[in-house]
Order: C-alpha cells, then sequence, then structure tokens
C-alpha cells in the first residue's frame, strides 16, 4: 500500500463526553448534548461556535435501537449547528473512528478549517435479546448469523482458536477484565466504575443484607469461576468478559494545524491515520489476529513516522477481553502469541510498559458502540495533556494511539496523537 | 453479466441437502459460499460446483446467550449450542452450526478434529428452511 499523507496537518484542540451508562429517559440528542457542551468548555482558549464549519457524527443503527434515522441534522439543531453540512457515518463499532477520520480528511483537503467530529449511541432501550440481533446486522447475516453466530460467539470462537495456537487460558482473559475494571474505577465517566474485587464485596454485603448465605469467594479469580456469578455468555467468555450494553456520547473538536494555538495552550496533533476493511471472520487466512487491524496500524505508524515502540499508551478496542490481547500483538506492542504473556505479566497495567485502556475501555467505561471510537480520544486528550486525574500515567508522554474495530475486524481504524513540548 | 450465484440459489440449494459452491474455470479455486467474481483475479468465470462436505474445524464456541432465530429453534442458556468455523476439504471456510458434540465439555471439542456436513430443516412445508451444520466425521 502506497504511504498516504495528509496534505496538511490537524490538531484537535477539544474534547468532551457524556457519561457513559444505562440511562433510562434520555435519548441521543440528550446525551449529545452533554457531550458537545463539555466538548466547548474544554477548549483553553474558547471557540465561537459561529466558526464551525461541519459536523461528523458516527452512529450504529439509532434506526433500529431508537427508531429514528437520519441522526446527524438532529444533532446539529440540537446544538445549534444548523444549517452546517451534518454527516452521519457507519462502519458498526467503528464508526466514531471513521467520523475521526473523515473529519481529519476534510481539513487536510482545505476544505474546512474548523469541524466537529462526534459519535453517539443510545442502545439500552431494547431488550437485551433484541440488542443482539442489532449488533447482529454488523456480520454477514446471509452466511454468518444463520449459522447461530452472535458477537460474544464470534470473539469467543477467535478466543478458541488463540487457546490452542498459543497456549491462553479463560483465565488469561479474566485478567485483562479485572485490569480495565481496575482503571475505570478512576474515570467517572466510567459505566461500571468499580474494580471487580469492590462488585465482589458488594455482593457479598447485599447478601448479608437480605440474610442469604454469603458467598465464599476468595478473591477476584475465584469470583470469576463462580458460574452464578459471572455466567458463561459463549464459552470461553464470561459475563465479565464482555463489554455491557450501554448509552452515550463523545465529541471532540479538530481544527488545521496552523489554527491550534488560536485555541489551545496545549493541542494534541493526529499525525497517523490508518483504515482497512474486510470479509467475514470465515473468510480470513487468519483467526487469531485481525488483518484490517495490521493494516490500519502500519498505514498510521507509517504516516506518523514512528514505531510501536514509540506509543506510550493506547486506547484498544475490548469488546471482549481476547480483543485486547489481539490488538495489543496486532499493533506491534507484542510479537504475534505473546500477547496473552504480557498481559498476565501486567505489561499492559496503567504502571506497565505499554499501558493498554486506561480509561477502562470498553470493558469498564461501557460501549456505545457508534461513540465508543471518539470515547477513546477524549482518553488519549486528557493523558497526553496531564488531565486524566487519579488514573493518569505517570511521566512524560508524547505518543498516544486508538484502535477502534468494527465487528470482528470487517473495519479498522488506528489513529496516533502527538503532544509536542 | 447476469449474476446467478447468489443467496437465494444458494439458500435453494441447501434445502435440497446439496453443499454449493462456486468455481473459478481459470484457477480453479472453490468459494463457499459462493461468490460471482473472484476477488484476488476479479475473474467472472464461474460455474456451480458441488462440495462433499469434510472439513476440519478451525474455531468454536458455545452460545449461552442465544440470538432470537436460536431461541426459537429450541435454545438457550439451559441448552447451548456450538458454533463453529469448518475448513472444507476443497479449500473454503464457513460458517455452521455444530452437532454431536458435548457442548458441555469444551476441551472435549478439538481444534482441527474432522468434520462431516449435516443439514437441519428448521419449518414445514412452504416455510422449511435449511441451515448448514456440521458434525464428526
Amino acid at each position: 500500500m502506497p504511504n498516504h499523507k495528509l496534505a496538511r496537518g490537524v490538531a484537535l484542540v477539544g474534547a468532551g463526553m457524556s457519561k457513559f451508562g444505562a440511562f433510562k429517559g434520555k435519548t441521543s440528542r440528550d446525551l449529545f448534548v452533554e457531550a458537545y457542551v463539555e466538548m466547548l468548555e474544554s477548549v483553553d482558549l474558547g471557540i465561537n461556535p459561529k466558526e464551525i464549519e461541519a459536523l461528523y457524527v458516527g452512529n450504529y443503527s439509532c434506526d433500529l435501537f431508537e427508531g429514528q434515522g437520519h441522526i446527524a441534522p438532529i444533532m446539529a439543531s440540537w446544538t445549534g449547528l444548523n444549517p452546517l453540512p451534518a454527516v452521519r457515518v457507519e462502519d458498526a463499532c467503528a464508526s466514531a473512528g471513521l467520523a475521526l477520520r473523515e473529519g481529519i480528511l476534510a481539513i487536510a483537503s482545505g476544505m474546512y478549517d474548523v469541524v466537529v467530529v462526534s459519535g453517539v449511541e443510545k442502545m439500552t432501550d431494547l431488550p437485551t435479546e433484541k440488542v443482539t440481533d442489532t449488533l447482529a446486522t454488523a456480520a454477514d447475516v446471509q452466511y454468518e448469523i444463520p449459522a447461530g453466530f452472535t458477537f460474544p460467539g464470534f470473539y469467543a470462537a477467535m478466543a478458541t482458536a488463540y487457546m490452542h495456537a498459543y497456549g491462553a487460558t479463560p483465565e488469561t482473559f479474566m485478567r485483562v477484565g479485572i485490569k480495565n475494571h481496575q482503571n475505570g474505577s478512576m474515570n467517572e465517566k466510567a459505566q461500571f466504575g468499580a474494580t471487580i474485587s469492590s462488585m465482589m464485596e458488594g455482593r457479598k454485603a447485599s447478601a448479608a443484607k437480605k440474610g442469604l448465605p454469603i458467598p465464599e469467594w476468595k478473591d477476584e479469580m475465584d469470583f470469576l469461576h463462580d458460574d452464578r456469578a459471572n455466567p458463561i455468555i459463549a464459552w470461553p467468555m464470561r459475563l465479565y468478559d464482555c463489554s455491557p450494553i450501554s448509552d452515550g456520547a463523545a465529541v471532540v473538536l479538530l481544527v488545521s494545524e496552523d489554527l491550534a494555538s488560536k485555541y489551545s495552550r496545549n493541542p494534541i496533533y493526529i499525525t497517523g491515520t490508518g483504515q482497512a476493511s474486510d470479509g467475514a471472520l470465515h473468510d480470513r487466512q487468519i483467526l487469531t489476529s485481525i488483518p484490517s487491524a495490521r493494516l490500519a496500524a502500519n498505514q498510521a505508524y507509517q504516516m506518523a513516522g514512528i514505531t510501536p515502540a514509540d506509543i506510550d499508551f493506547a486506547e484498544v478496542h475490548d469488546c471482549f477481553t481476547i480483543a485486547e490481547i489481539i490488538a495489543t500483538e496486532d499493533l506491534g506492542f507484542f510479537e504475534p502469541g505473546k500477547g496473552w504473556i504480557a498481559a498476565e505479566q501486567g505489561d499492559t497495567s496503567r504502571i506497565g510498559p505499554k499501558p493498554i485502556n486506561l480509561s477502562g475501555g470498553l470493558k469498564s467505561k461501557g460501549h456505545p458502540v457508534g461513540a465508543s471510537g471518539v470515547g477513546q480520544v477524549v482518553e488519549v486528550w486528557k493523558q497526553l495533556r496531564g488531565q486524566a486525574g487519579e488514573r493518569q500515567v505517570p511521566g512524560k508522554l508524547r505518543y498516544g494511539l486508538t484502535h477502534n474495530v468494527g465487528g470482528t475486524g470487517q473495519t479498522c481504524l488506528v489513529h496516533i496523537f502527538e503532544r509536542r513540548d | 453479466m447476469e449474476n446467478v450465484f447468489t443467496h437465494t440459489a444458494y439458500s435453494s440449494y441447501l434445502n435440497d441437502h446439496r453443499l454449493m459452491g462456486s468455481k473459478d474455470l481459470q484457477t480453479g479455486e472453490v468459494f463457499l459460499p459462493p461468490r460471482p467474481m473472484n476477488p484476488e483475479t476479479f475473474s467472472t468465470t464461474m460455474e456451480w460446483v458441488e462440495l462433499k462436505g469434510e472439513g476440519t474445524l478451525q474455531a468454536f464456541t458455545i452460545v449461552y446467550i442465544a440470538p432470537t432465530a436460536m431461541i426459537e429453534a429450541g435454545y438457550d442458556r439451559k441448552n447451548p449450542y456450538c458454533v463453529g468455523i469448518v475448513k472444507l476439504e476443497e479449500g473454503p471456510m464457513m460458517s455452521g452450526l455444530i452437532l454431536g458434540v458435548d457442548v458441555r465439555n469444551p476441551a472435549s471439542i478439538q481444534i482441527g478434529m474432522p468434520l462431516k456436513v449435516s443439514f437441519v430443516d428448521r419449518g414445514e412445508g412452504e416455510g422449511k428452511q435449511t441451515f448448514l451444520a456440521f458434525e464428526p466425521a
């Protein structure tokens, strides 16, 4: 693939998000406004909304989740951005990563100088089986879904292939969940702002209060092995291996590089973007890697002129715990088959050499599917600017990366962010 | 070019318990599901080919939280099912239900195990639909 360059540089100068979670009584637009207002407030030197020239909205399936199509102009209306061009883009769970890339390309082309990029999803109005059916439409409904596959099932199948090839065990995946809940416990925007051990203690306390027998879990791993506390969804993926059903919105502000200092004392530069596509899971040469992620990552690294070793931390698409392990290999942080060992050794923890999913990831922060890709960018923005509070990675950070997957890798987007000072 | 290698045609063969793919006359490559175009060479010189239905298991899962269609077929948390990806002897890989394995003992299900095709009929008369499945050979 040729090594493409942006025709001009793009900077991130504002970022905001709603809390992610299950919000009865709030629709997409309600969450979107919360995220948008937080984005405006995050711009160091302020922005007059009249300077914004276009809106990009990542959204997977408002049509099926809320019975509302044509969502971009509604988001523009509720934020006073009409009559600007309002564009909805969709690549399943990578919709927001795609919105980011489209916003970058629009600025790089010279068409616009200031654009808002966002993602939004409202999933919790539907019962779980209908959510499962809606998500399934991101797979091949002619040849994959009739076989009985579900999304947890696809990733579980990748997990069996991975375990067979490299020797990982279901316990490996549990450790990823424990780590991401640990990170998410320090994120006030996370759906599960609690460690697995505190959730376990909470259930013991609740049983005691009700006069029921108190479960005798020795530790987090013991709790995670309990079929009642942590039921199997699609073996070997259990409940605590799966990201939740979520509502949420995330919004960022992009400007051309020459305008960055007009808006921000500490802008973040987007120096690499990559995107690739693929067919159904059964149509690939390999089931222990996501080829589109490798391609997208290589494009982004080449554009940024850096290597995986330069990345200080990354937000990766851990829709399921196995996905995080595969992502850390596809992004070149670890050799194929070595990602699970790195995860077990704590190399991807907040204080490890390659911190992954400091926000808590999709697992703990929540996964409003069409918003997740921009939700990742909000974390990178905070970490690179030293504004991540309790979960801030210590030391000087220069490069952050986001990895956003649609389906099982029919789409993948990778972006690289740089702090320059 | 009129495309006859459609999902409708594939499903119609499947209803007759025949596993049909397309074969590129130039390269000999077999595609399952059938494709009208070779994605590598862009050739459209395809013919129908019947697969023997023999292959090996490449990846699998036991689904406890089933989608609506599988719930209607009688599966749920108490009656989970195995679904997997099978590499056919002729080359292509395909998703299918895996029957005849011990879903309560995943360790007994081996990646690489030989499988043969099986056809699952659901519904009656005009409403009958056949689904692709595999079972231990």
